[in-house]
């Protein structure tokens, strides 16, 4: 559940255009850390090649015991990368052919081999914390956007992670549901889950973040406390970035 | 005018040959089916190599007409392979429609994998789940769904073109119909119960089929 977390000199080039122009981030066991910055400054990007479902050209990614070099990663490393790493999508991204429930379980039983007994009493905890206790055996196409997102976040949670990845959970989701989302990740946060959170949200990154990143083509600008990069950002472009969302 | 009383005559006759018909058909749609969802996997999976070799097979089953597959099979292919010497019609008939068909199947099967919404794929290796793991527990279930209409539009097909088995001397219901009519000059007659048969099964497997496309719409309400 809590390991250190390395990323050195992560580079993705999309066909000529380098996309992460080598990354470098450290965090601590139980650190939340919030990245912001314009669109297409690759934040997506980040978070998608460290759970490899975009594969980095080069750099290392080290969790704990677990280190891989990007350029040579062979399958089962990224698989166990992948077991260790929960990504919640914008979209929510559940499968469509199983209930709430399933959703969660499928890491469980699937990946881990547990039982489905073992699994489903799992399963019946996460969708009590996610409040959706009633809701289990609905389908996500019978489920509010808000409901879907938090079965998203209960799917992730139930890998226990070491380290948990949000690329901008509420920004797909109508403004009634933003809060019950927020509020679950809120209390995720609380139980000190490390965990890198990409948002637009600035009040809610200031709120639960220990450190705020401030990514700008492809580069790591500016990182610090909440209270400075909000109040006090050395860097002019993480002024102007911030002037601008207001 | 039609001899009623004879194509009344025929109708046990060409009934005893249902089962032989519905058997090529069950048989080889089953066979399809696993070689079409093969085929489709490689092409979608991009596996190199054999994405070329399976695009090339896809394209001559689909290019050349069946009869010819067939005549290959029965006819051509024994002077080349020992093994096939012996081969009888009924074989060769499930080989050849398994192929023709499978490579039909293969390219719907590949479209409903593609239907899958792109998202879920991502969501199933972020939790760790192989290719193997997240084809059959996701992708598969859900393009199987979108494939069953046209599925089952194949396997009526099917069961249609099993009568070319007639032509590697299979007595089938259009060999038996052949048969009959030969003997008793009344080819109306014959071909007309023939088809009346073919039409009959066709219509029960159509009502199944708007049975189950409804109990599929049902299940999960998209
Ligand atoms: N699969 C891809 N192929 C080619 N280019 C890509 C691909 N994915 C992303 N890019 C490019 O990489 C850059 C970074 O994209 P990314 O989605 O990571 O940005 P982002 O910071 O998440 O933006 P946003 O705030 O809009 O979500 C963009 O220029 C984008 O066009
Ligand atoms: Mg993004």
């Amino acid at each position: 559940m809590s390991c250190e977390i390395r990323i050195d000199g992560l580079v993705k080039r999309f066909g000529g255009s380098t996309v992460l122009n080598g990354i470098d981030l450290h965090l601590k066991p139980g650190e939340r850390v919030a990245i912001i910055g314009p669109s297409g400054t690759g934040k997506s990007t980040l978070l998608r090649c460290l759970n490899f479902l975009d594969r980095p050209d080069e750099g290392r990614i080290t969790l704990g015991d677990l280190s891989l070099d990007a350029a040579r990663a062979h399958r089962d490393e990224i698989l166990a990368l992948r077991r260790r790493t929960g990504f919640v999508f914008q979209n929510y991204a559940l499968f469509a052919n199983k209930t709430a429930r399933q959703n969660i379980m499928e890491g469980l039983t699937t990946v881990r081999g547990w039982p489905e007994a073992k699994a489903g009493a799992r399963a019946d905890a996460i969708l009590r914390q996610i409040g959706l206790g009633d809701r289990g055996d609905s389908y996500p196409a019978g489920l509010s956007g808000g409901q879907q997102q938090r079965v998203g976040i209960g799917r992730a949670m139930a890998l226990e992670a070491d380290l948990m990845l949000f690329d901008e959970p509420t920004s797909a989701l109508d403004p009634e549901w933003v809060g019950e989302v927020l509020d679950l990740i809120r209390r995720i946060a609380g139980g000190r889950q490390t965990m890198l959170i990409v948002t637009h949200e600035m009040q809610f990154a200031r709120e639960i973040a220990d450190r705020v990143v401030f990514m700008e083509g492809g580069r790591i600008v500016e990182q610090g406390p909440p209270d400075r990069i909000f109040g006090a950002a050395e860097d002019e472009r993480t002024r102007a970035f911030l002037r601008r969302v207001g | 005018m039609l001899d009623i009383a004879y194509m009344g005559e025929l109708v046990p006759v060409i009934a005893g040959y249902v089962p032989l018909t519905l058997f090529m058909a069950v048989v080889a749609m089953a066979a399809a089916l696993v070689l079409a969802a093969i085929l489709a996997i490689v092409r979608v999976l991009r596996l190199p190599v054999l994405d070329r070799i399976v695009a090339v097979f896809i394209s001559f089953f689909r290019g050349t007409p069946l009869l010819v597959q067939l005549f290959l099979f029965y006819y051509g292919l024994p002077q080349l392979l020992a093994f096939m010497t012996n081969i009888n019609g009924v074989t060769a008939a499930i080989f050849g429609l398994t192929l023709h068909f499978a490579a039909y199947m293969a390219e719907s099967i590949r479209g409903a994998i593609l239907g899958v919404d792109r998202s879920q794929w991502e969501a199933a290796q972020s939790i760790g789940m192989t290719q193997a793991q997240l084809l059959r527990r996701i992708i598969l279930p859900q393009a199987a769904r979108i494939a069953a209409p046209t599925l089952m539009n194949y396997f009526i097909d099917m069961i249609k073109s099993t009568s070319l088995a007639f032509t590697l001397g299979v007595t089938e219901m259009m060999g038996a119909a052949q048969k009959e009519a030969a003997g008793s000059f009344l080819y109306l007659e014959a071909f007309l119960v023939v088809a009346l048969f073919y039409w009959a099964i066709v219509e029960v497997l159509s009502v199944g089929q708007r049975r189950l496309e409804l109990r599929l719409g049902k299940a999960v309400a998209r």
